[in-house]
């Protein structure tokens, strides 16, 4: 018996992004017979400053706890808040809310299917299919001037409208989009190398999806049929009519690994264009925000007493927000609870007997934000002697597992 | 399984807790051009009933948890369990916040995570951040905070400043 340890970066408020965190592996062999999860090396307690700010600074302080979906966060904190103080959101302002959050989606899930092409060792797929995310990132750009963190979000709406010359250019987008998705399917999903490293690997079976409270792609790909833009729709999905993406719906069949999140991704980027054009074509007219004038919505907010949730789905699955406002400048509790934060003991049955060379594969398959996986350190319990794997050695590995398979 | 919609849901939950209820109310809000409803269910049992409620919750529908909300009051430390039920279909989806009152002095709570693994995480957090004992939890170690943390120091409380002071006092 040999043991393993190795960094890895998930987000903020534990989930997502940029954090630090650690695995420990019991192998034999190559085989993983136990995996321990020891995360929290990046907390940076968010949800403590937030007690020194008003609502709306929060909603920055929210847009910050993830660099990727940094629309997820602001939209459930002010879902949230809106909830708890009783305000509404004119109708044009949820379907620009829609529009971004899809648009948000489409990148997300283009950059994963990226980074997952990359553990396997295709790294030109890495490149290509962040080629194609550019387009989208330069539409958010046009739209709220910033390639990530957005800033679109405010307590009652949004703070900029999608006009009339945007309209053709978010068109011209979707159109791209639409080309581009046969080429996405034929990469991602009807490639013989990447089915060779991804199907029955780092499985995650219905009842122990169930089991975890797995959210997002992560649970759908074992066949939950959780979303909450069907679910408990809001904005403006509950005008339309959205169906929770499973594998079957491509392969006929639910697995559960990880070639079955790679369809419910990939579809569900087709999914994102459509509802972006249904907005587009019933984008109604009026106001974007129920109340322009800062001073005057901080007011209201001061005066507020409740509690609220407030519920995204964002690309990785269930972002939720929970605010308790009492009547004073600052709430009294803010909570953020964003996907990877559920999806994290996921992993234990992922990994439990795969091989050391599919780590990077079955870790990535959650989408965890891997930006700055760290290292793996390897320990032979019987002679305990030590050995450190960074993460250019476990790709290498990977690579070389691709390789061997081709062959 | 049955959907239940949130009157039904409520009652049911009424007839069984009884006067182990100690307050709850259904808060509807709207969606979408057609302003659709869809509701939160927040309820609040006493302490004892707090794992019977969310067995019922069980002969229902598994419920997803999605985490425990920590408040210090300065009198009490509530927790909220936030729970979804009965998902899969357009509008069907209750979202059921749980809460409990624990004393501030010497907080404990039975664990639920022999009856939902998921709540592992979020019970952990809760357990290190507020000082709440979870009864039965399998995993005792810290899941965000240092190892080598002050065993007596939670973070998320309402007497802790931040890290400045936390570093002056140690050192």
């Amino acid at each position: 018996m040999s043991k393993t340890t190795y960094k890895i970066p998930i987000g903020p408020i534990h989930p997502s992004l940029a954090e630090p965190m650690t695995f420990n592996f019991e192998i034999t062999g190559e085989r993983i017979e136990r995996v321990d999860l020891v995360p929290g090396d990046n907390h940076r307690g968010i949800e403590f400053m937030g007690r020194n700010r008003n609502i709306i600074q929060i909603i920055y302080l929210a847009e910050r706890i993830c660099g990727i979906c940094s629309a997820s966060h602001p939209y459930a904190f002010c879902r949230a808040v809106e909830n708890a103080a009783g305000i509404e959101v004119p109708p044009r302002a949820e379907y620009i809310r829609v529009i971004i959050a899809e648009l948000e989606r489409i990148q997300s899930h283009i950059l994963w299917a990226g980074i997952a092409a990359e553990e396997l060792g295709f790294n030109s797929v890495l490149y290509l299919s962040w080629k194609v995310r550019e387009e989208v990132l330069d539409l958010l750009e046009l739209l709220t001037g910033n390639r990530i963190n957005y800033g679109m979000f405010m307590i009652g709406g949004v703070r900029r409208d999608i006009t009339e010359e945007h309209l053709p250019r978010i068109r011209k987008t979707l159109d791209y989009y639409k080309e581009t998705y046969q080429t996405l399917e034929n990469v991602f999903l009807k490639d013989p190398s990447i089915a060779i490293r991804t199907k029955n690997v780092g499985i995650l079976t219905y009842e122990q999806a169930l089991h975890l409270a797995s959210v997002g792609p992560t649970a759908r790909a074992s066949g939950i049929k959780k979303d909450i833009r069907q679910d408990q729709p809001y904005s403006a999905y509950a005008d339309m009519d959205i169906k929770a993406i499973t594998p079957d719906f491509f392969t006929g069949e639910v697995k559960g690994d990880v070639f079955d999140r790679i369809i419910v991704r990939i579809l569900e980027v087709a999914q994102s264009v459509e509802i972006i054009e249904y907005c587009l074509d019933n984008l109604p007219e009026g106001d974007i925000v129920s109340e322009p004038k800062l001073a005057k919505l901080l007011a209201v907010l001061k005066k507020a007493k409740g509690e609220g949730v407030g519920r995204h789905e964002a690309p990785r699955g269930e972002a939720i927000h929970y605010i308790k406002l009492n009547e004073s400048e600052n709430p009294e509790v803010w909570r953020a609870r964003a996907p990877t934060y559920n999806n994290l003991m996921s992993w234990i049955p992922m990994l439990q007997g795969q091989e050391i060379a599919d780590i990077p594969i079955v870790t990535a398959s959650i989408d965890p934000c891997i930006g700055c996986m760290d290292r793996v350190t390897l320990v032979e319990s019987k002679t305990n002697q030590q050995q450190v794997l960074t993460r250019e050695d476990l790709i290498k590995l990977s690579i070389a597992k691709t390789r061997r398979m081709m062959k | 399984m049955e959907f239940l919609n949130p009157k039904n849901l409520l009652s049911f939950l009424k007839e069984n807790l009884k006067d182990n209820i100690l307050d709850s109310h259904i808060a509807t809000g709207k969606a979408g051009i057609k302003e659709e409803e869809f509701y939160n269910i927040w309820l609040e049992v006493k302490k004892e009933k707090f794992r019977d409620t969310v067995k019922l919750l069980m002969s229902l529908h598994y419920p997803h948890i999605a985490i425990i909300v920590g408040n210090d009051t300065g009198e009490s430390i509530d927790l909220t369990y936030l729970f979804t039920l009965f998902y899969g279909e357009k509008f069907k989806e209750i979202s059921l916040n749980l809460k409990v009152s624990l004393e501030r002095e010497k907080p404990s709570i039975d664990s639920i995570t022999d009856l939902l693994p998921g709540a592992q995480t979020t019970e952990r957090e809760i357990k290190e951040m507020f000082g709440v004992e979870f009864i039965g939890l399998p995993e005792m170690r810290n899941i965000f905070l240092p190892e080598d943390f002050p065993k007596d120091v939670f973070p998320l409380r309402k007497e802790q400043k931040g890290l400045d002071e936390l570093v002056q006092q140690e050192s």
